[in-house]
């Protein structure tokens, strides 16, 4: 059971707690979308084995959706940040830069 | 014979008898005895059989990693199948019976199976049952049923009589293991000022000391280990627990712990069980290591046991097995059990030692001890049948020819130790293959990794492979240490305990014994004792191509017991490697799974059990449902009425009284579980646009709009009536199941996709009561309470107002899910029960008739309008139902849009919602399809669509359906053919419009 840090309420809250919402900064294609982009935004998700990009919701906590950066393979977290942001902040690039050296993920480095 | 010698046993107390009982024989032990040491004190070796062969099988071990020993323990409602014999404590009244026999546990039919060995090798399930198919369903399966199995299960109607509960923990440091390495370890984390916990899974502590000998700090280990505990015990920072085994370790330092607290004393107060949901910032594992069985032939024949075991009962509860003790073994160790039994005045007619070299120094005591030590020699085989008789030694590097013929009653055999790597490996920890002792133990360089990417588990003792007193004890200080640094402290300069013990020679391994076995003492020779697992067994599986370890384990069934593979594993691995000619670091591990040992379903329940397991949500109105016969239905955690029953009524009749009432004159219903949220903000009507495929944002103040909700994938996903409250604010209502989930789904999209957006939302379900009044008498009720104009022309359909009735607040809605002049009228939850009170007294003088869910749903399929989780089931969208006039063609884009347009959802081919009529008037079974011709590639009958709501229509005197059929709508008045429950039998149904009642609407907008 993970431990993650809700960045809105402050607390170290327990899996029990939390709502995994899947892989996070997913760019939404609407109407008038090729259906290339829209398959891809709808169903194409990334499994890496290693560093990841999740929205997790604190469910039965303050209700806020946030984002965390975790590894999938030790469960290490290298961070967790707002919800409102189309990609991982400085800050969480800087850990992971020199936690995982070389990471990517996406089109992300 | 096994007896209890006169005088000794360090755990028992002689002045407290315990009368037990086995099969209903009646038996006497001691307080301090475990069931098996009890059973054994009264010559009782024989305590279960075998799963497969039913092979009469005695106690192998003295702790948890027992295979045979399993008893049900209890009757009734406190039966409990497959406790282990050796954990179980003895109290005075136990009541316990052995399992998997058939009629007796003396004379068992199934043991014929033995004979019939040849016939059921590994893979028998699959090979042997899979042809002819109709002899397994007749011959095979109610034999295998008959006779197989573990226990039996409680039946399922009786009700635990004992409590479980939870407790939470949050510690620095936990200490899982209550040896000397653990004690140790406990006590230098203690010492640096950590929050220690320490658990160990027996009453007694200090593990295997006190037993085993040697001195610590220059005293025996007992008088260490009381000192010790004490000294935790003392402290304020250590809280220490005994009876409580650590369960499993998973992520993030999270670990359970499982609290035995009544078992050895059923007469106490409290809860039975206790699982500790414990968070620990690092965890010591000191759980000990675990002897392993020499494989040779005949080595589950009762009597034969592991050395370590022999020991145990003779020190701790002044047991012996028998009277002539064949020791045999490949390390120094099990000597101590020839001189533990010598100095108890036993025979031990020999030491059969497997190496070459013999050992060291406890060879050296055995001899001066004038016990016949035989170096370079196995056991060929064992003679006996329900005890052993004789063994039949010979050379080790042989095939197993004969040299000598030794009579005994007892094998105490010692194959080496395993380190227990469980609670490791359960979230992650690696393991690295020692040669030198032929065990695998925990590689500290790949340990189970946390949140911040540091190892949380540490191991001590020898279950970090440090074997021996001395070893143990500096490891657990060392270990104790570093894991309260990890934490966070600062340990103390303390020096660690010295502890003396002999030196031991090293081991040789020994996989199977003799060495060159032919192939009938292989294919008696014992790996899994639970499963009956052989080494020829294994064998066979290699040759058939199983080379993965985990392929063989399924394929054979080693180490798929209760016991996991605690005694089997290594062994079994040795000889698949062996097999498959490659080492066994190569070969690997299973994987080892939490629970360490089972664990009891009730303290996985704890206290959520009965009206506690899930709290139920209540109405304000819900107790006059109570009293007033309601028949109930769960709607998520709700309880609605499905209908009110009166004295003498069925259900279905009550439910065509409710219609009937309704719709000549009154009815009420209790709509207050209906979903109820507000959606305020500058940016409340665009963001409304996506969230429904109609146009909410362009809905005048005090008007209602019926609202479909569709997921991004397009299917329909929730539905309800959105009122506009004022220039900025709407109140959308949800189904009863949605209300929670639409709310979380707004707040998805506005925090995810548009957090620029001003848009609030508040889930308000329960700050209301909500009541829909319906029927013709409606509006005369409610200008009878009277406060405000609720005419058609002030407040006409699809309107809302607020005002008061009867001088409650009200917010009425007219609006109407069955086709009547209806009034939903909302009021403070609070005022919701006297407001009901009121309408229900009012409404006499028109017979004002409570209905329920089902009077609901059958009036509102008479009026042909769609339920959601009825007509849709996560892959319909709003297309498939003719909801075309709620998809807004203004609106670029709406969740749901863009995935309408892909092609599967464009198929003019997709099935369409369309009402049916049986032929018979008879009602269609709900979820029944319609026959097309010709099969499928399965030969199964293609079909044209299916039935989405079926029930008996009281209003029209008729079955009345609505279904999804290939085309439906351009096939009105067709008849199509619907296949019932047995598959067979045809029913004959009209396709029609689905709308059965007013199709014109004239009743609900007067
Ligand atoms: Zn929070």
């Amino acid at each position: 059971m993970l431990i993650l840090h809700c960045p809105y309420c402050g607390i170290d809250a327990e899996e029990t707690e939390l709502h995994a919402g899947g892989e996070a900064h997913l760019t939404r294609f609407g109407p008038g979308s090729s259906d290339d982009d829209f398959e891809g935004y709808l169903f194409m998700r990334e499994n890496p084995r290693g560093v990841h990009f999740e929205r997790w919701r604190h469910a039965n906590g303050c209700g806020k959706w946030f984002h965390a950066a975790r590894c999938t393979n030790t469960l290490e977290v290298f961070g967790t940040y707002s919800a409102q942001t189309t990609e991982p902040p400085e800050e969480i690039r800087k850990i992971l830069a020199k936690k995982r050296p070389g990471w990517t993920w996406r089109d992300l480095k | 014979m096994s007896t209890r010698l006169a005088t000794g046993g360090r755990l028992i107390d002689r002045s407290k008898a315990q009368a037990f009982t086995f099969n209903g024989k009646r038996f006497k032990g001691y307080a301090g005895d475990t069931l098996a040491s009890a059973l054994l004190g009264e010559d009782q070796m024989l305590m279960g059989r075998s799963f497969k062969y039913h092979r009469p099988r005695g106690v192998v071990a003295s702790g948890a990693e027992e295979p045979n020993a399993l008893v049900n323990l209890g009757k009734g409602t406190a039966h409990e199948p497959n406790a282990r014999a050796t954990t179980t404590e003895l109290f005075d009244g136990l009541a316990a019976t052995s399992q998997n026999h058939w009629p007796s546990l003396e004379f068992d039919v199934g043991a014929v199976n033995t004979h019939l060995s040849r016939f059921l090798p590994a893979g028998f399930y699959y090979k042997m049952f899979i042809h002819p198919r109709p002899l397994w369903k007749h011959v095979y399966e109610p034999f295998i049923r008959q006779s197989a199995g573990l226990g039996r299960a409680p039946d399922p109607e009786t009700r635990d009589p004992d409590t479980y509960e939870h407790f939470y923990a949050f510690v620095d440091v936990l200490v899982i293991g209550g040896g000397v390495a653990g004690l140790q370890a406990a006590k230098a984390a203690g010492d640096a000022g950590a929050k220690v916990l320490l658990i160990e899974q027996n009453a007694h502590w200090g593990g295997r000391a006190p037993v085993d000998g040697g001195s610590i700090d220059g005293q025996a280990p007992e008088a260490w280990i009381d000192e010790t505990l004490s000294a935790l015990q003392a402290m304020p920072n250590v809280t220490v627990r005994s009876r409580t085994m650590g369960a499993g370790v998973y992520d993030h330092g999270y670990v359970l712990g499982y609290e035995r607290l009544t078992d050895h004393a059923p007469q106490m107060d409290g809860p039975r069980h206790r699982l500790w949901r414990i968070r620990a910032a690092q965890i010591v594992t000191a759980t000990g290591a675990i002897e392993r069985p020499l494989s040779f032939a005949g080595n589950d024949i009762p009597g034969v046991m592991l050395a370590s075991a022999v020991r145990d009962y003779v020190v701790n509860y002044g047991v012996v097995p028998g009277d002539r003790t064949v020791v045999v073994t490949n390390n120094d160790d099990a000597y101590r059990t020839a001189l533990a039994l010598k100095a108890a005045g036993l025979a031990v007619p020999a030491i059969i030692d497997a190496r070459p070299n013999g050992g060291g120094a406890l060879m050296q005591a055995a001899r001066d001890q004038g016990i016949r030590v035989e170096v370079g020699r196995g056991i060929a085989k064992v003679k006996g049948g329900k005890r052993v008789s004789s063994v039949y030694m010979c050379d080790q590097a042989g095939s197993g020819a004969m040299l000598e013929e030794i009579p005994c009653d007892v094998v105490a055999m010692s194959g080496g130790w395993s380190p227990v790597v469980h609670l490791w490996s359960h979230c992650g920890g690696k393991l690295t293959w020692d040669d030198e002792q032929a065990f695998f133990r925990p590689d500290a360089d790949r340990a189970p990794t946390g949140a911040d990417g540091a190892a949380f588990v540490s191991v001590a003792g020898s279950a970090n492979g440090h074997m021996g007193l001395a070893q143990g004890i500096l490891d657990g200080d060392a270990v104790g240490k570093a894991a309260a640094k990890m934490a966070g402290f600062k340990p103390k300069r303390t020096k660690a305990p010295e502890a003396v013990s002999e030196d031991e020679a090293a081991l040789v391994p020994v996989w199977l014994m003799p060495q060159g076995a032919s192939r009938d003492l292989r294919a008696k020779a014992w790996l899994d004792y639970q499963n009956d697992v052989k080494v020829s067994d294994v064998q066979l599986a290699a040759r058939e191509g199983f080379e993965s370890v985990e392929h063989t384990k399924r394929y054979t069934t080693l180490g798929m017991a209760t016991d996991q593979g605690k005694l089997s594993n290594i062994n079994g691995l040795a000889t698949l490697s062996n097999a498959l000619n490659e080492a066994i670091p190569q070969v690997g591990t299973t994987t080892f799974r939490p629970p360490y040992t089972p664990i009891s379903m009730g303290a996985i329940g704890g206290e959520a059990r009965g009206d506690v397991f899930q709290p139920i949500r209540r109405t304000p109105i819900h107790e006059w449902h109570e009293t007033n016969g309601a028949h109930w239905e769960p709607v998520g955690h709700w309880r609605r009425p499905y209908c009110f029953q009166r004295a003498g009524e069925s259900v279905h009749d009550a439910v065509n009284r409710e219609i009937k009432a309704t719709r000549d004159s009154l009815g009420l219903l209790d709509a207050s579980t209906l979903g109820k949220i507000i959606v305020k903000g500058p940016d409340a009507g665009r963001f409304l646009d996506m969230m429904y495929t109609n146009m909410m944002s362009t809905l005048p103040i005090g008007k209602c709009r019926y609202g479909l909700m569709c997921t991004e994938n397009g299917f329909l996903t929730d539905d309800g009536v959105v009122a506009r409250l004022d220039e900025d604010t709407w109140l959308c209502h949800t189904t009863t199941g949605g209300a929670d989930r639409i709310h979380g789904h707004m707040e998805e999209w506005l925090q995810t996709e548009w957090w620029d957006w001003k848009v609030w939302t508040v889930n308000a379900t329960e700050q209301y009561a909500q009541i829909a009044v319906v029927g013709p008498n409606a509006r005369k009720l409610l200008e009878k309470l009277g406060g405000m104009d609720v005419s058609k022309e002030t407040l006409p359909f699809m309107q809302w107002a607020d005002g008061t009735l009867g001088g409650i607040q009200a917010r009425v809605f007219r609006i109407s899910f069955s086709g009547e002049l209806s009034y939903e009228i909302a009021v403070p939850a609070n005022q919701g029960r006297a407001f009901w009170d009121m309408l229900m007294e009012q409404g006499a003088e028109w017979n004002a008739t409570p209905y329920g869910t089902e009077a609901l749903h059958v009036m509102r399929a008479e009026k042909g309008f769609i339920m959601i989780g009825d007509e849709t089931d996560g892959t319909i969208i709003p297309q498939d139902l003719g909801l075309h006039w709620a998809l807004s063609k203004k609106k670029e884009d709406y969740l749901g849009k863009r995935a309408q347009q892909r092609s599967h959802m464009t198929d003019p081919n997709r099935w369409q919602l369309v009402g049916l009529e049986t032929l018979d008037g008879s009602v269609l079974p709900d979820g029944a399809y319609a026959a097309a011709d010709g099969t499928n590639d399965n030969g199964q009958r293609n079909t044209q669509g299916r039935v989405t709501s079926s029930y008996y229509s009281p209003t029209l005197d008729k079955g009345i359906a609505m279904g999804l059929v290939l085309n439906g709508p351009d096939r009105m008045g067709e008849v199509i053919s619907f296949i019932k429950e047995d598959g067979e039998t045809e029913m004959k149904a009209t396709i029609v419009s689905p709308v059965f009642y007013d199709p014109e609407g004239e009743k609900q907008n007067v």
